[in-house]
């Protein structure tokens, strides 16, 4: 196309002459072992195929995890779940969350009145958002060995300016969703090339050491993470 | 240029007393953190083969995978530009945010925009362009340069903080609250809430990325505040500049990297946050994705068969930390947005050894090998600085300069080798375009030191040939 691309390509032709082999994009990398709990033998991608809950060592590692990077989690039975989110955001003293489209109906079918439960449409600007207090949303991985939550911004997890805006963020993962580890999350994370989404991993509150590394949590996202592991 | 030679800056350095103490304390700690996490992973080994292996492929068939990411980026709505030099890549985000209407940006923090100095460039064109992460705030408020990789603001301590914030937020956008304290928690309130009212109105975001998948054409974005995630996503239009070097084949990749990055870098499992997108996402983010494919000396670093290997770096900064030279004299010293180890390495061969500070560089350093050992993409930098003080004492000698010139008489002395000398010459002449050459092959280190015409794409020869060939 542009003169500056061929040039480009050319210079990196030209640097790369001494190279005879063929482009073949490398083998998938190895997994990786995590701490606390010994993970099974020869853990690899996709040990655990979506719809199955990993083995309590797995789930016992992802709560521990979480909790290290001073999110709170808690763990809940689903039929607990709309309980579960009324009383974390009376703790937090949330007079208003927003929940995306896609949010089952039934987990803000405990909350009544207080907070006013907003839910999202694209009309809704970024300055709006800021005046919410928090966003209750679905997930689509929780990896264990390091704690995170990935977002795929389905329709049960939203926009992603939804869990950036406001302070709190509580964050519903199934066990199901559990992985071992980053290998796992990413094999099951691959875009599909028809319908790419934008990922958010999440690990923790955001949070800061620029000053003295002095770890201060929340400069722009959310400052509390709440993360409720439901089992069915 | 003008920069002062890595030994006087050194000197300098040596004598701040504040700077010296938050470095000890910060690369001690982050090295500590890191032995720690990396220790819990049983197979750290094998996963820094992988990541070298990933960059290696990644580099070693750059333009291939180069293609198809721009193949993948523009079916997935986004517009791609290449940019031989820094001056290119400025004119091009330039016009991009002008067409926007707009004369001011949010930014990410990003080395690569530093490296050819973007805000500068809009500056001129009369565009603010606001850093957002808190260190790199703190280092555009108080005037200053970035001196760590990681935490670019570790010579500042929190009171010097708050008097660049109460002294100089005011006066670009809400000001600083009249009570502040040197409270680290205050302090990071103070900025959170001057750079939101900047990220609620932008219309322009920019970025770097720290991988750029060609399989899949996504691009990452690796941070820790959400400053990243406020420009990726609330501002209209998005524009990325990424370094060709950061292409990785495939989206597989992305396990040893998120594992190596963090853990190497701040010493964390994983960081706070991670975004990923693949062009432009109906209803969501920035509706109009620009990607901006930066060279700007890469693609002489990758010519070199050894060198080459400088440009897995992904830019961790745990060579920084283990470095007993860095340590002591801190980011200022080496003159570039590449600091430490790797900065030693890195500035020389982006930029040739020509200047003093260039030729100083890969002395900077005590050979030690630590650098070597935390890399997690095993960029063997030791071995990298030998070959750079060698290159760099044969420009000085001028037994070197003679060695060449016999090199040239030998050649001189035979028409056919003459012939053949002269149209590789001019091959290399072709492909240059006007460029200025900083090392011919087979002439080695003499011309690294000197700047050579390109050569003519034709040699007076093969004129006479085409030109009176038959007679
Ligand atoms: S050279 Fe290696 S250790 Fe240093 S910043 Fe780059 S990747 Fe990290």
């Amino acid at each position: 196309m542009s003169s500056a691309k061929q040039e480009i390509l050319d210079r990196i032709r030209g640097a790369t002459a001494d190279i005879t082999t063929e482009a073949k994009g490398v083998p998938a990398p190895t997994g990786t072992a995590s701490p606390g709990a010994t993970p099974p033998e020869g853990i690899g991608p996709e040990t655990t195929p979506p719809g199955t809950a990993p083995e309590a060592a797995i789930l016992d590692r992802f709560a521990e995890a979480v909790a290290d990077y001073e999110a709170r989690v808690l763990r809940v039975h689903e039929s607990n779940l709309p309980d579960t989110i009324a009383q974390v955001l009376r703790d937090v003293d949330c007079r208003s969350v927003i929940v995306p489209d896609g949010i089952d109906a039934e987990w803000t079918g405990s909350l009544g009145t207080a907070p006013e439960v907003v839910r999202d449409t694209p009309s809704l600007a970024a300055a709006d958002l800021d005046r919410v207090d928090a966003v209750l949303t679905a997930s689509a991985v929780g990896i264990a060995a390091t704690g995170t939550i990935v977002l795929d911004h389905r329709a049960d997890q939203g926009r992603r300016a939804l869990t950036l805006v406001p302070d709190t963020h509580v964050c519903v993962v199934r066990t199901d969703q559990v992985v071992a580890d980053v290998p796992d999350a990413v094999s099951r994370l691959r875009p599909d090339p028809r319908d790419a989404r934008p990922l958010t991993w999440i690990s923790g509150p955001s949070a800061t050491s620029d000053i003295e590394l002095e770890r201060v949590e929340g400069v722009h996202g959310p400052r509390t993470l709440v993360v409720l592991l439901v089992s069915a | 240029m003008g920069m002062p030679a890595f030994p006087e800056a050194a000197e300098e350095a040596l004598g701040k007393t504040q700077q010296r103490h938050n470095l000890h304390h910060a690369t001690h700690t982050i090295r500590a953190k890191r032995a720690g996490v990396v220790g819990e992973l049983d197979d750290w080994q094998a996963l820094r083969t992988a990541g070298a292996d990933a960059k290696d492929e990644a580099l070693a068939h750059l333009a291939d995978y180069l293609e198809q990411l721009e193949e993948n980026l523009t079916a997935n709505g986004a517009t791609v530009h290449w940019a031989r030099d820094a001056e290119e890549a400025n004119r091009i985000v330039t016009a991009l945010v002008k067409a926007k209407e707009t004369d001011e940006v949010v930014k990410v923090k990003s080395m690569t925009t530093q490296e050819i100095e973007l805000n500068e460039a809009l500056r001129e064109a009369g565009i603010d362009a606001w850093e957002t992460d808190l260190a790199e705030l703190i280092v555009q408020l108080g005037g200053d340069l970035p001196s760590h990789i990681l935490v670019p603001a570790i010579h500042r301590n929190r009171s010097e903080i708050r008097e660049i914030f109460l002294r100089e937020m005011g006066q670009v956008g809400r000001a600083a609250p009249e009570d502040l304290t040197d409270d680290p928690a205050r302090l990071a309130e103070a900025a959170r809430l001057h750079l939101r009212e900047k990220f609620l109105r932008a219309k322009v975001g920019i970025s770097g990325a720290n991988f750029a998948i060609a399989d899949t054409g996504s691009l990452v974005v690796v941070e820790s505040e959400g400053n990243g995630r406020m420009c990726l996503t609330l501002p209209e239009t998005l524009i990325s500049v990424v370094g060709i070097e950061k292409v990785l084949p495939s989206w597989d990749d992305l396990a040893p990297m998120l594992q190596l990055l963090p853990r190497s870098s701040t010493g964390e499992r994983m960081n706070p946050y991670t975004s990923t997108w693949t062009g432009t996402h109906d209803g969501d983010g920035p509706q109009e994705v620009h990607v901006v494919l930066l060279d700007n000396g890469r693609t002489h670093v990758l010519g070199d068969s050894i060198g080459r290997q400088a440009l897995r770096c992904i830019r961790c900064s745990a060579c920084l930390n283990v470095c007993p030279v860095y340590e002591r004299t801190g980011g200022h010293a080496y003159g570039s947005v590449y600091p430490g180890p790797i900065g030693a390495v890195l500035n020389p061969q982006l930029r040739g050894t020509a200047s003093e500070v260039d030729k100083s560089l890969p002395y900077a350093s005590t050979l030690c090998g630590a650098c070597y050992e935390v890399c997690p993409v095993k960029i063997n930098i030791p071995e990298l600085l030998v070959k750079l003080r060698g290159a760099v004492a044969d420009q000085e000698r001028p037994s070197a300069e003679s060695a060449a010139m016999a090199a040239a008489g030998w050649v001189l002395s035979d028409p056919r080798r003459l012939g053949a000398a002269q149209k590789a010459a001019n091959s290399v002449g072709r492909l240059l375009g006007d460029r200025t050459i900083r090392t011919v092959p087979g002439m080695g280190a003499w011309t690294s030191a000197r700047d050579v015409p390109t050569p003519p794409t034709e040699s007076f020869r093969q004129w006479w040939a085409r030109e009176r060939g038959t007679q």
